[in-house]
């Protein structure tokens, strides 16, 4: 297995090239401090559509259009789309595929999709079997509260460790070969659990997972915090991240003030009354296709572990009392 | 290492991890909380007995003149929560606006609005109740019982 490398890492033959990344983001997101990084601030959370779902769909598939266009490619140039989102059943990817014919795999990661896309997007082309693939995940502030949590209207407080799930999409087009930050290799997460049943403190049940694919990671890669100008978590939050860099010193790793969450990146927390940060597919996917992207590219960073982590919990599971499992995946990106 | 050993060693882990969380966690400011939940739901009583004396003073009978303040209170609970009013109200308050009658139309006529596009049937039908069931259910349950015992000790 020429391209395995150690128990849970890829390394790909040759490294695959980002050509082109888009997003879309909500109000909230366009106001916070990345907004001059995204292509697209909504100012209506329906995007001019009937319900919050529909407004999702439009943003996955409008983005991965974006994607395309900025390059100037159809969506015939694309071997395969590979997309994922929160809702039941990945509507928002399945409904979006629908409308850009494009051969389709539809992922079901959690927040960790993105990256999850990111890797098998690489595999398929270090495989030979593409040449040139969409990758797109998304996610709705409103039709993830009404699936996941109360009603928006509903006059509850939230609790200080809950995250905000971001409205945005963001889309790359991965290839063989052009101009754009490069991937070179990746690790596949492990699902972990260590126990914790509280779904409005969802970085705590995510920050295992990071701490063992980032280690597993080093461990696979030959590569350490070093080799890196910053690890980009997806989703930690505030609680999330402080957790993560625990468990990183107690596994004897010190990643410095290197590591940084794409939940804290994409809001002003106190300002913006965030709580713990942001979370969903589309925070990670819209700060690495608006953000990180751009800093590649003008080469402000070398070298970027992203990793995305996701919690693979569902309202039932939780209702039945079960622990939230959750996985995290790494690429690694360089300028 | 034996089946019972592995699962003491995670259950070790577990638990050292939740000592870890919960050194990290932000905690509520209790205090804080129970005087913004006093302060509100003072007031929201406070217009309640306006109204009741209001309408008392309208020549209504004192139970007549519950059921209409009754009436009224869900009413400003039910068009604030249209007008995306309450949910700021309660972020505020927390309890101190949930416990009042208009929290509860609050917890109906949210479901309401959020459920409308999946139809009238299967959308507001049968997911208004989806947070103020459960209350209905054991208020009725427990005003049930109650009503045995008061019943059998007459």
């Amino acid at each position: 297995m020429g391209n395995k490398c150690g128990e849970q890492s890829v390394s790909f033959s040759q490294p695959l090239v980002i050509t082109s990344g888009a997003n879309i983001v909500g109000p909230d997101e366009g106001k916070g401090p990345l907004a001059s990084y995204f292509d697209l601030i909504l100012d209506d959370m329906l995007f001019g559509e009937k319900s919050w779902e529909t407004a999702e769909r439009k943003m996955l598939e409008e983005s991965a259009k974006l994607a395309l266009r900025k390059i100037n490619l159809q969506p015939q140039d694309i071997d395969f789309f590979l997309a994922g989102d929160l809702m039941n059943q990945i509507i928002s990817a399945n409904f979006a595929a629908r409308g850009l014919g494009i051969p389709f795999f539809g992922l079901f990661g959690a927040c960790s999709t993105f990256a999850e896309a990111i890797l098998l997007g690489g595999i398929l082309i270090d495989g030979g079997f593409a040449r040139r693939v969409l990758l797109s995940s998304s996610s709705h502030n409103l039709s993830a509260e009404k699936q996941f949590r109360f009603p928006v209207e509903q006059g509850v407080q939230r609790s200080p460790t809950a995250q905000w799930t971001t409205t945005g999409s963001g889309a790359v087009v991965l290839d063989a070969e052009g101009d754009g930050p490069r991937v070179s290799k990746g690790t596949v997460g492990k699902v972990l659990d260590l126990g914790v049943t509280d779904a409005n403190n969802m970085g705590a049940a995510m920050a295992p997972a990071a701490a063992d694919t980032i280690l597993s990671h080093f461990q696979d890669t030959g590569t350490s915090p070093e080799s890196y100008d910053l690890i980009v978590t997806g989703d930690l939050g505030k609680v999330g991240q402080e957790a993560l860099l625990q468990l990183l010193r107690q596994r004897g790793c010190d990643p410095g003030d290197k590591v940084r969450d794409c939940g804290l990146l994409i809001y002003d927390l106190a300002a913006q009354d965030m709580h713990a940060g942001g979370s969903g597919c589309g925070c990670s996917a819209t700060v690495f296709t608006g953000f990180l992207l751009k800093k590649l590219r003008e080469k402000e960073y070398q070298n970027l572990l992203f990793v995305a982590t996701g919690a693979l919990m569902s309202p039932l599971s939780c209702q039945q009392g079960e622990t939230i499992p959750a996985v995290a995946h790494a690429v690694a990106v360089s300028g | 290492m034996d089946g019972n050993g592995e699962q003491q060693a995670r259950e070790n882990r577990q638990e050292e991890y939740r000592l870890l969380v919960e050194s990290i966690k932000p905690k509520h400011n209790l205090l804080q909380n129970c005087v913004n939940a006093f302060l509100v739901g003072g007031a929201i009583c406070l217009i309640g007995q306006l109204f009741l004396i209001f309408y008392s003073g309208q020549g209504l009978g004192e139970k007549e003149a519950a059921a209409a303040t009754a009436g009224t209170m869900v009413f400003i609970g039910a068009l604030l929560t249209g007008m995306g009013v309450y949910d700021k109200i309660g972020k505020f308050a927390g309890a101190g606006s949930i416990v009042p009658i208009t929290g509860f139309a609050n917890s109906i006529v949210a479901p309401a609005m959020e459920y409308k596009r999946e139809g009238f049937v299967f959308g507001v039908g049968a997911k208004m109740f989806t947070v103020a069931g459960p209350v209905l259910v054991y208020g009725t349950l427990i005003s049930c019982i109650i009503g045995i015992i008061y019943f059998l000790l007459q």
